[in-house]
């Protein structure tokens, strides 16, 4: 499992981030190392830059990770979070510009495959057209 | 010039400012946001507070720097990053520096540009951004010349009045904002807001500790 490229879903709500990685769970198994978070730290729609942070380490693998982000804050405390994390780490996460829910499915098929980390951003960012 | 004891008075005034205008800035960021930002950076600057021992008593790099790490840690909004890259890279550029204007100055410029690169922005997109850079050019314009920073005091706040005023007929092409298009114009930017209570703040810690006398200049 830890040569496949890993997922992580960032949300500004909770069941939003839990339900879309329910759904990329039902396309891959496991595959994929998955993560999910969303909300702020108190609970409430937001993101939490510390909880991103500590996914990203739990669900990044040496192959990668790539990160799908919602609106506004998900993706700036992501790149924050990049920034912080350790550079042995830092250089292999990739925030994909792609839409949440079909960026996941698409990207965590394309890892379960074994794809390297580029194509599986190509991928999730291809599923906008 | 500036002591921690400057940032401690200006930490409590800005969560003070930001309580009072609690209301006013969920109204703005209702308008043409998600109506978070003022709870937002409540919560952020309560963090700061919280841990104002801490954070002040290190040397002026580091407390620079741990506000922005509090602020993007507890803020959980679009503005957290903002906030929180302004400081962080303002920190790290005075890190082995002495505080005179000149630095403090390229301080700045170094928390400005964070803010753009973070935001993928720059001044004219009705964004804090707004704010910050007209204060910073005021602030640069002051480190050059030999004057007092008492003289520049109020231009300072006026260029922060002026620069939250100027958002009022942008149209927002950043943020939850742009999704308005045309309809973000005549709505004052909430990001905006709060950066001019944060220069309110700053100000009138300088200046309160201009009285007490401990500023050579």
């Amino acid at each position: 499992m830890s040569a496949n490229v890993g997922i992580l879903i960032v949300s500004h709500s909770h069941q939003l981030a839990e339900g879309a990685a329910d759904m990329v769970r039902q396309m891959v198994g496991d595959k994929i190392p998955l993560g999910w978070c969303g909300g702020n730290v108190d609970g409430g729609l937001g993101t939490d830059l510390g909880k991103i942070k500590q996914k990203m380490e739990e669900t990044w693998t040496p192959e990668g990770l790539a990160v799908l982000v919602d609106v506004g804050g998900a993706e700036t405390n992501s790149e924050m979070a990049i920034g912080l994390l350790d550079s042995s780490m830092s250089s292999s996460v990739i925030i994909c510009d792609a839409p949440i829910v079909e960026g996941a499915i698409m990207a965590a098929a394309e890892a379960a495959s074994g794809s390297p980390l580029a194509v599986v951003v190509k991928t999730a960012e291809e599923s906008f057209s | 010039m500036v002591s921690n004891e400057i940032i401690r008075t200006a930490i409590r005034y800005y969560y003070q400012s930001i309580s009072d205008h609690f209301e006013l800035l969920t109204n703005l960021d209702t308008a043409i946001g998600d109506g978070d930002h003022g709870e937002n950076m409540v919560r952020g600057m309560k963090a700061v507070v919280d841990k104002l021992d801490a954070i002040t008593c290190q040397e002026m790099d580091q407390v620079v720097h741990d506000i922005g790490l509090t602020l993007v840690m507890k803020i959980g909004g679009a503005s957290g990053p903002l906030y929180g890259s302004f400081f962080m890279s303002a920190g790290k550029f005075l890190q082995g520096r002495s505080l005179e204007k000149g630095t403090i100055a390229e301080a700045l410029n170094a928390g400005v540009k964070a803010v753009k690169h973070r935001g993928k922005s720059r001044d004219g997109e009705k964004t804090l951004l707004d704010v910050m850079v007209p204060v910073y050019e005021t602030f640069m314009e002051f480190s050059d010349s030999h004057s007092r920073i008492t003289d520049y005091l109020n231009q300072i706040l006026v260029e922060a009045d002026r620069g939250l005023e100027s958002t009022r007929l942008m149209k927002a092409t950043k943020g939850r904002a742009s999704f308005l298009g045309d309809r973000s114009i005549g709505h004052l930017d909430p990001g905006a807001k709060s950066c001019q209570l944060m220069f309110h703040s700053i100000c009138q810690a300088v200046r309160d500790h201009l009285k007490e006398g401990e500023l050579a200049e």
